[in-house]
């Protein structure tokens, strides 16, 4: 290396170092401003659903529709419950009536007695946005009315989304649809207005048995990323490479 | 330019003048890269605190323990106590100014979330203590003879 | 003012055994126009560079008439896509913001692009008529005298010069531009296909070989269409000119010989064209068959039991296989022609039915089937928009729109 290179570099290291420290050490930050210039970097979003718990009551598809202003007797929504049936011929039976908003109250499945004996196995499966880290749906937006923030969530802009309907067709999941009131794309939010002044998302708080939870990963004291670091947990359609970030306890292979 | 040849151009660059300058003039200033690439944060940055004001409606036990501090300590005692307050008084949202009355869903329906029998082995669904709701006073409310804050069958 | 609730798609989506809540045939019948209309518009186009560019002198009749129709037919390959926005007003938001890892921000740009094209193409072509106009409508009375003066003056944007070294400019300015247009051309409509190809998403959508039988397939659909109207056109004035002089006239005899002769020669391209694109999508089917991934059951069940008459009788058998017989029997004559052209065009619209509508047809669950019912009688806006008479308001206006162009730039006179 010649020696002016190296003055140089010496320079700008210093100088860099000199630019930047008062900014940054000789200026009292209050926690607030503290944690506000963190900024999202420290966030990761991730959801975790543990299927054994789920009894299929459908109070989370309840407040969902409630606190995110979903039409409540549209047939559409952010968040769903499905039921799996399998039978010992090897069938599945599976629906999600009315998305699961009142709950599974009785044993038929689309209107089809399945007798108790026949069932080898029968599970509710919560299904919300999976928040992929590479979202499809944001990639194929034209206009770029939707986005991931920089804590992993994938929100839609109300005001400049054309309405095209190709992020709809994008998602692998099912999990977007037109809002009827704003006509644009809608989707599962993980409740941002929520989680972003510490509280759970509306289906997390409503959940009675604790089968959602809602966990930051980059913090490795979150019991929910504790969990998910720990425990065995699958997600859903891997194999479209999106990496998503809703983790399942307890998935089958049926599950789709 | 001599060349008439050109002209068809001309008219080319001057559209894209005349939409570049209406771009300027309606496209927000905000709008950008916002995110960690082009790929997913190209957006308009506003749009993050529209949903961050979004009105939150479930306001959650601690504030409904505010007035009624009685009735959720009676529920922390009984198996309901993992049920929200609002699951079914429904959504707090400003009560006690707006709405001033909460409606309770009392409707059999509700209770049937999770207690009407579904012969799930592998599903926490099977361990929940059931009824068959045709057969179990199938004309009666459940709050006549339960109490849904305390549902203690020996308190009964 | 009540706003009227509507969950787009639940109008006309019938769901059968399992399907996502949120699942519903969200891209109906506008969607199917749209690749369409673009198809025709590139077929057009390519037809008449076949002439410009590669001098295929055999289509010199057809070359004029198929550019200016491929201009008519510009406006409503977007018009689909603004009646199927749900917020079309901000249709614009694509130029102003393109978001290039999305196929359909291309769609401004390239859209953009090929119609300065058409228009410039158009302009070397006519602008000797132009300036001829300009210049014997000057000082002639009447409105729409004036209005014709000054329309063809601003047309011929100030290049009066009509000598030969000028003309020699036109010429060439044409046959740069016929031949940039064919790529661009290909372009617009094989993206239309990379739109639908590169959703992951979607099992019967998802193939690399998507955008090129798109480009096939729209080639056909527009050289059949510019024979089809070129024939109606002459048919017309064969029947004027029967009207006026009598049957056995020479201008009548004339007319036909120029009609089949055009129509003869333009067949063969559209023969070859027509096996390009069968084979490709033959190809697409037997390879889906025979890797038989995790989608191939669903799949199977929607092409052989669900949609098995859309797909093969409809669209390979009537769309394909009887105007190939057709077209390829010896001794043409003109009815048959129209017969086979007529079915092409359809074979190639049920081909945009079942990738579009087809594509939607089970869910993204594998678990359950949609049904889509076209709505024909529109009780509200929605179902004017995506249904049947949306459809043929989009089908009708490049034929208004070309009887517009014609008076000012006409097409079918012989050069």
């Amino acid at each position: 290396m010649s020696s002016s290179r190296r003055k140089f570099l010496k320079t700008a290291i210093t100088g860099g170092i000199a630019a930047s420290l008062p900014l940054s050490a000789f200026k009292l930050l209050s926690p607030a401003e503290v944690q506000a210039s963190i900024g999202d970097d420290k966030v990761r979003w991730a959801f975790l659903i543990d299927i054994q718990k789920c009894v299929g009551c459908g109070f989370c598809v309840k407040a969902c529709k409630l606190e995110n202003e979903v039409p409540y007797d549209l047939p559409v929504s952010r968040t769903w419950v499905e039921r799996y049936v399998v039978t010992k011929d090897g069938k599945s039976h599976i629906d999600s009536p009315e998305a699961g908003r009142d709950g599974y109250t009785s044993a038929k499945v689309r209107g089809d007695d399945i007798p108790p004996e026949e069932i080898t196995k029968a599970f509710f499966v919560p299904k919300l946005c999976n928040q992929c880290e590479k979202p499809a749906c944001v990639q194929v937006c034209p206009v770029g009315a939707t986005y991931q923030t920089l804590d992993g969530v994938v929100l839609v802009d109300r005001k400049w989304c054309i309405g095209c309907g190709y992020c709809i067709m994008a998602c692998p999941y099912g999990v977007r649809f037109f809002h009827p009131v704003y006509k644009t794309a809608e989707k599962c939010t993980f409740c941002y207005h929520r989680i972003t002044k510490g509280l759970k998302s509306a289906c997390v708080q409503a959940c009675p048995f604790g089968a959602r939870q809602l966990g930051n990963l980059k913090d490795h004291d979150d019991p929910v990323t504790h969990t998910i670091m720990t425990q065995r947990v699958g997600v859903l359609k891997a194999e479209y490479g999106t990496k998503p970030q809703a983790y399942y306890i307890g998935l089958d292979e049926r599950v789709r | 330019m001599k060349n008439h040849a050109w002209r068809p151009l001309a008219v080319v660059i001057g559209a894209v003048a005349l939409l570049l300058l209406v771009r300027a003039n309606v496209v927000p200033s905000d709008f950008g890269v916002n995110g960690e690439n082009f790929t997913y944060g190209f957006h308009r940055k506003g749009s993050i605190d529209d949903w961050k004001a979004v009105q939150i409606k479930y306001k959650g036990r601690e504030y409904c323990r505010e007035c009624h501090e009685e009735k959720v300590t009676e529920n922390e005692s009984s198996p309901h106590k993992v049920i929200e307050c609002e699951n079914c008084h429904g959504p707090a949202i400003e009560h006690p100014d707006n709405p001033e009355k909460l409606v309770v869903d009392r409707s059999r329906g509700l209770c049937l979330r999770c207690h009407a029998f579904l012969p799930y082995p592998q599903s926490h669904r099977s361990e929940m203590p059931a009824i068959d709701p045709d057969e179990h006073n199938p004309d009666q409310a459940c709050a006549d003879c339960h109490n849904p804050h305390n549902p203690n069958l020996e308190a009964m | 003012m009540t706003e009227q609730l509507i969950v787009h798609g639940l109008e006309w989506t019938v769901k059968d055994l399992f399907v996502y809540p949120n699942e519903f045939i969200y891209w109906s019948i506008q969607i199917v126009m749209y690749p369409y209309m673009t198809g025709l518009v590139a077929g057009a186009f390519v037809l008449s560079s076949l002439y410009h560019v590669f001098g295929q002198k055999d289509l010199q009749g057809i070359a004029r008439f198929s550019l200016v129709f491929s201009l008519a037919l510009l406006p409503t390959a977007m018009m689909p896509l603004l009646l199927h926005l749900q917020q079309p007003f901000r249709g614009m938001n694509v130029m102003f913001t393109p978001h290039f890892t999305s196929a359909i921000a291309a769609f401004g740009i390239v859209f953009s692009t090929y119609a300065a094209i058409v228009l410039s193409e158009i302009w070397f072509v006519y602008r000797k008529f132009f300036v001829e106009q300009s210049i014997a409508l000057k000082g002639q009375p009447g409105f729409v005298n004036t209005f014709k003066q000054t329309l063809y003056t601003i047309l011929t944007l100030g290049a009066m010069n009509t000598d030969d070294a000028a003309m020699g400019i036109d010429k060439k300015g044409v046959k740069i531009l016929a031949g940039i247009g064919i790529p661009v051309a290909c372009f617009l409509h094989g993206y239309a296909g990379f739109i639908f190809g590169s959703v992951k998403a979607n099992a019967l959508w998802m193939s690399p070989l998507m955008p090129v039988i798109f480009i096939m397939s729209a080639v056909v659909s527009g050289i059949a269409l510019c024979m089809l109207t070129y024939i109606i056109i002459m048919e017309y004035k064969k029947f004027q000119a029967t009207l006026a002089k009598g049957r056995g006239d020479e201008t009548v005899k004339e007319l036909g010989g120029v009609e089949m002769d055009v129509i003869s020669k333009t067949s063969r391209y559209l023969i070859g064209f027509l096996i390009a694109a069968i084979s490709l999508e033959l190809l697409d089917l037997i390879f889906r068959g025979y890797t038989a991934m995790k989608s191939w059951d669903i799949l199977r069940s929607v092409m052989f039991h669900e949609d098995f008459t859309k797909i093969f009788i409809l669209q390979y058998g009537c769309g394909n296989l009887l105007p190939f017989f057709l077209l390829m029997l010896p001794r043409p004559t003109i009815k048959r022609m129209v017969v086979a052209l007529v079915l092409v065009l359809f074979g190639v619209f049920m081909m945009r039915w079942n990738v579009v509508i087809g594509g939607q047809a089970f869910s993204l669950s594998f678990e359950g089937f949609m049904h889509y019912n076209l709505p024909i009688i529109p009780h509200n806006l929605e179902t004017y928009k995506e249904g049947l008479f949306g459809a043929l308001t989009v089908a009708i206006t490049p034929f208004i729109i070309f009887w517009g162009i014609n008076k000012i730039i006409p097409s079918l006179q012989k050069v």
